[in-house]
């Protein structure tokens, strides 16, 4: 056996992986089904090994402060929530976006609207894509389908943010984070010095040393035309980030009849589905966006291209969808099967849709 | 070869951790392996459930609603996922508190008396390692020897005294199966 290997569940392995990046920072503030981020975190105490602080705040408003407060400062720092938590920190989000720092956010999702259910859902894709808080703002949004993502995409959203000073989110759901693989943890990192910190982040607050001006992190510019060539600014990033780090996972693809497009836990459930389907014959591929903004457009386009439909499966009542109906310009049927509360579909449920709505039309 | 199980129950007799041991003597047979619990208010009194999957291949849905195995310890949890088992598949069952018993006839059903022996080694607590040694006696999936290591592994150092108990139990649950 190998000794990397462990079993861990989704939401500890975020908690390792935050540790072994060499994170300076998490605030954070209890709600199911992510709660066991924060309780890993404490039961392994990293400030005693790594000096990463963990604190858990009094609020979900005040975690994100604390974020934004951190990362002003060149940190690397992150906090995580669930669905009722991450609308709570919305105004932060926006303010970080709009300073240009680089943070890492993770929003386990559960069922909504309003308090809802503490049971799995997609139903906050539109606020993680669209932006949920005011402004012309994005994030980059990973979307994890397995615990080793979990734990990879914390180093990655963290790299992204800091490339391009900009918020990352992982987008996962209460069954990614409940559910127990296998993963490899990645090697520990050490945490960089406030050294390291002044030469990567010239931007940041972290006192000057008499090498520099002062610098000044804000969102606020009362000035028009300034605040305009400020959105400019964040755009050209935008789009920078549109044309570099679209991610996805194809399978099957290049010989498939219809194709399936699903994220997180609803594209492991159709994985299972297209296993149905191939045994019957029916030949069924997968596009998995990893990420979900910048949506990867062109790959599914391209993955697309011969197919007779397109089934979007997702916890939710028709929201990544939207995005699929625009990639492929809507030169095929596009159909949407959703389940919302907590429920998550099954695999023969997956195969009937399929059926029902694109092959038996 | 994939096995895909359900053991359910009222929560505190041990679904949960029997449910992880298992995934963890997997782990220990170097196998693909996935545990998914119920979580939420219900582990606290009601009924509690978790799939596990134990396989040779990549696992692909975490989420089922067809099992090759199905393990119930109550009533209510035998009423609900007796129709879940696959054509062909284990239905076990405590007879403890059974009143309503199953009826299909396409499936293999497998009645133990798992909380009479653990009243008999006169500790409840075995509960869970004697179910799981009947299961692993009509199902041998994982060898007994991975399911003491997955204790040593995951039994804190101050609790490793009690796995010769555990391995008692296990034995014990084995021999409940007459065939």
């Amino acid at each position: 056996m190998n000794d990397k290997v462990t079993l861990m569940k989704g939401n500890e392995a975020l908690a390792m992986a935050m540790i072994r990046y060499g994170a300076d920072g998490y605030f954070g503030y209890p709600i199911t089904p992510q709660s066991e981020v924060l309780e890993k975190l404490e039961e392994e105490m990293p400030w005693e090994t790594t000096g990463m602080v963990v604190l858990q705040a009094e609020s979900e408003v005040a975690a994100i402060n604390m974020v934004y407060g951190g990362a002003m400062t060149g940190k690397a720092v992150c906090t995580s929530t669930s669905s009722p938590g991450f609308s709570l920190m919305q105004e932060g989000v926006s303010y970080l976006a709009a300073s240009e720092v680089p943070a890492l956010l993770i929003n386990v999702q559960r069922g909504g609207p309003g308090l809802g259910t503490i049971h799995a859902s997609q139903a906050d894709y539109f606020q993680a894509c669209k932006g949920g808080g005011h402004g012309d703002y994005h994030m980059i949004v990973l979307a994890p389908s397995s615990v080793q993502e979990m734990a990879d995409m914390v180093a990655l959203g963290f790299d992204l943010a800091f490339k391009y000073r900009c918020v990352s989110m992982i987008l996962a759901d209460g069954t990614i984070g409940q559910l127990m693989e296998k993963v490899v943890l990645p090697e520990q990192r050490p945490r960089r010095t406030d050294d390291e910190i002044r030469q990567q982040c010239p931007w940041a607050v972290n006192g000057r040393k008499g090498m520099r001006p002062s610098n000044v992190v804000t969102s606020l510019e009362l000035d028009d035309d300034k605040m305009e060539e400020n959105n400019w600014r964040f755009q050209a990033c935008y789009r920078e980030i549109e044309k570099n780090e679209t991610r996805c996972e194809l399978i099957d693809v290049e010989d498939c009849d219809y194709l399936i497009t699903a994220f997180g836990t609803t594209a492991r459930v159709a994985m299972k589905t297209m296993e149905l389907a191939r045994a019957e014959g029916i030949k069924v591929g997968m596009f998995r966006p990893i990420t979900l903004w910048p949506f990867p457009e062109k790959q599914l386009r391209e993955a697309a291209k011969n197919v007779k439909g397109i089934l979007c499966v997702e916890l939710n009542a028709g929201q990544m969808v939207e995005d699929v109906k625009l990639a492929v310009e809507c030169k095929m049927p596009v159909e949407h099967y959703g389940r919302f509360g907590g429920n998550v579909p099954t695999p023969d449920e997956l195969l009937n849709v399929l059926k029902e709505k694109l092959i038996n039309k | 070869m994939i096995n895909e199980i359900v053991i359910a129950g009222f929560g505190g007799q041990g679904v949960l951790s029997m449910g992880k041991i298992l995934a963890y003597s997997g782990l220990m047979e170097d196998k693909e392996v996935c545990w998914l619990p119920s979580y939420g208010p219900e582990q606290r009194g009601g009924t509690a459930n978790v799939t596990v999957i134990v396989s040779d291949e990549r696992i692909s849905s975490p989420v089922l609603n067809t099992y090759d195995v199905v393990v119930v310890l109550n009533q209510q949890s035998l009423d609900k996922f007796e129709s879940k088992v696959k054509p062909g598949g284990i239905l076990m069952y405590d007879t403890y508190g059974i009143h309503k018993k199953p009826t299909r006839t396409d499936i293999k059903i497998y009645p133990i008396d798992a909380t009479e022996k653990s009243i008999e080694m006169k500790n409840s607590k075995t509960f869970n390692m004697i179910v799981l040694g009947s299961m692993l006696k009509v199902r041998p999936m994982v060898t007994i020897d991975s399911v003491l290591k997955a204790l040593k592994k995951t039994l804190p150092e101050r609790h490793w005294h009690l796995i010769p108990l555990n391995e008692e139990a296990l034995k014990e649950g084995g021999n409940l199966i007459k065939e």
